[in-house]
């Protein structure tokens, strides 16, 4: 059984089609990221996968059930982070987690018990008597995740789950992702961090302007930019002046300058090296170093999307 | 799952964080208070006194609830807290009648001011209690759905403040408590027949003695009409911008 099935879903804003007939499968207990641009429709997405937006067309089964006509029975078994907290400022951290959990029906002494496990594994335990809106920034992206996981939901939305929390946070989030899909809980993710999704995920879907342009495991996707594929020279000398040169000669695709004497050239693998070192030669230049560059998660972005990285980061998903 | 739990736990979140805050206790005991001596002071009679009670519980039942509801739904809409209740696992009929539960129970209890003054100083021994227990509950459930109707159609706070006030200052003039139907201009009284309070007025004057315009069984009647309708049609129009 798949864990999401989405088919020819569509949403349409007055006559914006921001989402444009998708289809996507979310495998039982795997760690699924949804990747796109600013704008590309990834919180219309989650907001018809989770049940808080009607969609214009198409269909979305969760754990093998319509979300058109069985929405309650799905929202017992999922779990949401939005991207913004969503819990009570006035309410201390405790209280918002029992809750939270008494929303899905938990008995007193349950909510309790679990809540308090939680704070015990975020590390919340000494400030849960506190109001929300005291916690840091950190604390309450961690409260918020604690309580979309009262109830042991089987599947977790998990909307830039790390966004603008301090390192230490952050990771204590990855490692309880990985910990959570060690236990078989499926993961759908968005994230801006492209490492991050890297580091979790096991297939990661890209949408782009409301339309998925590729899905596909990290391996796959960095293998269809196998022509992308890099070396990083370090050389003895400055390269500035033989930069322009080295492109035209060799007709790279691409020289990055990393910095005075380290370069970045587009080199696939299987491409012999002879040409390279004659070039370096000839010019007297002697190679220090050569490191062979696999394409990074954000190299695999920019292709994908057409759009650098850079320019998305820090702005709504 | 038990949604009964969840939809407690929504009332009773709502009671905590909003109705037993000390400022909405003391506006909801103040309010009508201040409305009661306000007219006792005016009345020369234990007979005045009765008459207008009614008026007396059927605003503080009015402000109270539609007040409330209104700036509740508004905030949790703006802060975010609203999406973690649709969120779960209950029907958005049963998770907005437990949000409107708490406001209906405030305006209740607010009504009960003006009225145990009332027993204090008239003894109150003329009084239909079914019909006026009655009419008390479903004013309550009128004026918050009304709120929710406005809760629905704010964004902000404060346009929800407004909206209120655009409904309600009309609604005490036109629907008989100051001034009787039959004395507004003939080019108004359509409109006292389409407010809810009209009803709830009627239905609280012939409780205290006086005479209704319509029979009790047609009050109660149209009083559960509009319930409904207004109920409706707010989660139409919620399901409609809200999940749209």
């Amino acid at each position: 059984m798949k864990a999401i099935k989405v088919q020819a879903l569509s949403k349409k804003y007055g006559e914006k089609e921001a989402i444009k007939g998708i289809d996507f499968m979310v495998e039982d207990g795997e760690i699924f990221g949804f990747l796109g641009p600013n704008g590309a429709g990834k919180t219309s997405t989650i907001n018809m996968l989770i049940g808080l937006l009607k969609s214009t067309s198409g269909t979305i089964e969760i754990l093998g059930r319509n979300l058109e006509t069985q929405k309650e029975a799905i929202q017992a078994e999922i779990g949401v982070v939005p991207d913004e907290s969503n819990l009570y400022p006035e309410m201390s951290g405790i209280d918002n987690l029992t809750f939270c959990g008494s929303l899905y029906g938990m008995r007193k002494h349950d909510r309790e018990k679990r809540a308090l496990e939680l704070l015990k594994i975020f590390q919340l335990e000494d400030v849960k008597h506190k109001a929300f809106k005291a916690y840091s920034r950190g604390m309450k992206r961690k409260l918020t995740i604690a309580a979309a996981m009262m109830h042991q939901p089987k599947i977790l939305f998990l909307d830039e789950p790390t966004s603008g929390i301090d390192v230490a946070s952050a990771r204590q989030i990855r490692k309880m992702i990985e910990d959570l899909h060690q236990k078989g809980t499926t993961i759908f993710l968005t994230t801006h961090y492209l490492e991050e999704a890297e580091r979790l995920c096991q297939r990661i879907a890209f949408i782009v302007d409301g339309k998925i342009v590729k899905t596909g495991s990290v391996e796959t996707l960095k293998a269809s930019l196998h022509d992308q594929s890099g070396l990083l020279l370090k050389l003895d000398q400055n390269m500035a002046n033989l930069k322009q040169s080295l492109q035209e000669e060799l007709k790279l695709t691409k020289v990055e300058e990393i910095n005075e004497r380290s370069l970045k050239i587009v080199w696939p693998p299987d491409q012999e090296l002879t040409p390279l070192f004659t070039f370096f030669r000839q010019k007297e230049v002697h190679i220090l170093e050569a490191k062979r560059m696999e394409p990074t998660m954000e190299e695999v972005f920019v292709a994908i999307t057409g759009i650098e990285h850079s320019e998305e980061k820090g702005g709504e998903s | 799952m038990n949604k009964g739990i969840a939809l407690l736990s929504i009332l009773n979140k709502d009671i905590r964080n909003y109705y037993l805050k000390p400022p909405n206790i003391s506006w909801g005991m103040i309010f009508p208070l201040a409305w009661t001596l306000m007219f006792v002071l005016r009345s020369e009679t234990e007979v005045d006194l009765i008459e207008i009670l009614p008026g007396v519980m059927a605003l503080s039942i009015l402000f109270g609830t539609t007040s409330m509801l209104a700036v509740t739904i508004t905030f949790e809409k703006k802060q975010k807290s609203f999406e973690r209740l649709m969120l779960a696992p209950v029907s958005l009929y049963s998770l907005m009648l437990a949000k409107t539960g708490g406001a209906i129970i405030f305006g209740i209890l607010n009504a009960m001011v003006p009225l145990l003054l009332g027993i204090a100083l008239t003894g109150l021994r003329a009084i239909n209690w079914p019909v006026l227990m009655g009419a008390i509950i479903l004013i309550a459930v009128t004026s918050t759905f009304l709120g929710l109707m406005i809760a629905v159609a704010a964004k902000e706070v404060f346009e929800a403040q407004t909206f209120s006030n655009f409904f309600r200052f009309p609604m005490i003039f036109l629907c008989g408590l100051f001034i009787p139907i039959q004395e507004l201009p003939a080019l108004i009284q359509p409109i006292s027949y389409v407010l809810p309070l009209t009803y709830g007025v009627d239905l609280l004057k012939v409780a205290v003695g006086a005479e209704g315009i319509l029979s009790v069984f047609l009050n109660f009647t149209l009083l559960l009409v509009f319930s409904f309708g207004l109920f409706r049609y707010s989660i139409h129009r919620m399901e409609r911008n809200w999940m749209n």
